[in-house]
C-alpha cells in the first residue's frame, strides 16, 4: 500500500473534522469533530512510521490519543458547566462578553 | 490488489461516509455513532499499516472510552435538543466549505510526491510491535511518558473540579416557592394550583395525551414541555373521531351526538396551534 494514499485520506478526515468545527453550532458535534482532526493526524502518523520503517511515528500517535483522552474529559466537564448555567449546548448562546 | 490495499479501500471509503454523517446528521447521537464507525474503521486501517498495539488502544480508548463519555454527556444535556441552523454571521456555511475545499486542495498539494515511492515498511523495526514501542516509550520517550503520565492525573482532577461547582444560586425554600406563586397569581393570573392531569382517551392513556376542557378544547398546561419537543403529543381529536368511528362499525348506526367539531375550530390559542400541528 502506498502511504501517500493513507496521507491523502488523512487530509480528506481532517478537512472533514475542520469544516464540522465550522458549520456546526452543537458544542459537543463541534468537540467531535475536533477528535475527527485529532484522528486523522494520528492516521498520518501511523502512515509515516510505515513510510519510513521506524516506530517513532507510532510512539508520537500513542502519546496524541492518551492526550486526546484528557482533553475529552476536560472538554466534556467544561460543556457540561457550561450547561448547568446556561441550559444550552450552542455555541451561539454565550455571549455575555460581546459588546 | 493486496490484501492490505484491499483493507485500506474498504475502511477509507466507511472512515469518508462517517466522517461526512459528523457533519450532516442533526442529532448528536447520530454524529456520535458515525463518529464510531470512523474510529472502528480507523483501527482497521491502523491494523494493515502494522500497528497492532495501536489498532486495539483505538479501539479500547477511543471507541470504547471516549465514545462512551460523549454519549454519557449528550444523555446528560438532553438527547433530543434541536440544533438552531440560523446563521449569526451571514453566508458562513458557504465560506467555511470553500476554506475546506481550498485547505483540502493545499494539503493534496504537499501530500502528492512527498512520499518515497516504495515504503520501507515495518517488518525490521517491528520485532514484536508491542515489545518494539514499549522499548521506544520506555527508553528514549521515557520523560515524554512521565509527563503525559503527570496529565493524565491533572486532567480528571480538573474535570472533577469543574464538574462539582457549588450551586448558582440558592435552593428554594418552600415558603419562598408558595409566595413566587400566588405573586404569579396576583400579576399574570397564572393559576397557583397543580397543573391539571394529562387526559385518559378510550385507546390511549400515556402522559402524551393532553387533557380536554370542558368545551372540547385541549388544555396545553397537561401535557409536558419535554414532549413537545419531541413531537410526541397525541393528537386527541384524531383519537375521538376513530373512537366514534369504532362505535359506529360495533353498533351498525351512528353514535348521537358525539363531539365533533372540527379541529381548526377548537384551537383558539397559537399554544394550541403549536401543540396540534
Amino acid at each position: 500500500m502506498n502511504p501517500e494514499m493513507v496521507a491523502l485520506l488523512a487530509a480528506v478526515l481532517f478537512v472533514l473534522g475542520a469544516v464540522g468545527v465550522l458549520i456546526r453550532r452543537n458544542a459537543l458535534v463541534i468537540f467531535m469533530c475536533v477528535e475527527l482532526m485529532l484522528n486523522s493526524a494520528n492516521l498520518l502518523l501511523v502512515s509515516f512510521a510505515y513510510a519510513h520503517g521506524s516506530l517513532d511515528g507510532q510512539v508520537a500517535a500513542f502519546f496524541v490519543m492518551v492526550v486526546a483522552a484528557a482533553e475529552v474529559v476536560v472538554g466534556l466537564s467544561i460543556i457540561v458547566s457550561v450547561y448547568r448555567s446556561r441550559r444550552t449546548t450552542s455555541v451561539d448562546a454565550p455571549d455575555l462578553l460581546k459588546l | 490488489m493486496s490484501g492490505q490495499l484491499l483493507v485500506f479501500v474498504i475502511c477509507g471509503a466507511f472512515a469518508v461516509l462517517g466522517a461526512l454523517g459528523l457533519l450532516f446528521f442533526h442529532k448528536a447521537v447520530h454524529a456520535a455513532l458515525s463518529l464510531a464507525l470512523v474510529m472502528i474503521n480507523l483501527a482497521a486501517i491502523y491494523a494493515a499499516l502494522d500497528a497492532a498495539l495501536l489498532a486495539m488502544a483505538q479501539v479500547i480508548v477511543y471507541t470504547g472510552a471516549i465514545l462512551m463519555l460523549f454519549l454519557f454527556v449528550i444523555m446528560l444535556v438532553g438527547i433530543d435538543r434541536r440544533e438552531s441552523h440560523r446563521e449569526l454571521i451571514p453566508g458562513q456555511g458557504v465560506v467555511a466549505i470553500l476554506a475546506g475545499i481550498g485547505t483540502l486542495g493545499l494539503l493534496v498539494f504537499a501530500i502528492l510526491g512527498s512520499f518515497p515511492a516504495q515504503a520501507v515498511g515495518l517488518e525490521a523495526a517491528n520485532g514484536g510491535n508491542v515489545e518494539s514501542l514499549a522499548a521506544l516509550i520506555f527508553g528514549s520517550y521515557v520523560f515524554a511518558f512521565e509527563f503525559i503520565s503527570a496529565l493524565m492525573i491533572i486532567a480528571p482532577i480538573g474535570a472533577m473540579v469543574l464538574a462539582q461547582q457549588a450551586r448558582l444560586t440558592a435552593k428554594k425554600t418552600q415558603r419562598e416557592r408558595a409566595a413566587a406563586r400566588i405573586e404569579a397569581y396576583a400579576q399574570k393570573g397564572v393559576h397557583p394550583g397543580t397543573l391539571p392531569n394529562s387526559g385518559v382517551t378510550a385507546l390511549q392513556d400515556s402522559i402524551a395525551v393532553p387533557g380536554l376542557l370542558p368545551a372540547g378544547r385541549i388544555s396545553t398546561s397537561s401535557v409536558s414541555q419535554a414532549m413537545v419537543d419531541r413531537d410526541a403529543v397525541v393528537n386527541v381529536h384524531a383519537v375521538s373521531l376513530l373512537t366514534a368511528q369504532r362505535f359506529a362499525e360495533l353498533s351498525g348506526e351512528v353514535p348521537p351526538a358525539i363531539i365533533k367539531p372540527e379541529p381548526v375550530d377548537l384551537v383558539d390559542t397559537k399554544d394550541e396551534r403549536e401543540l396540534l400541528k
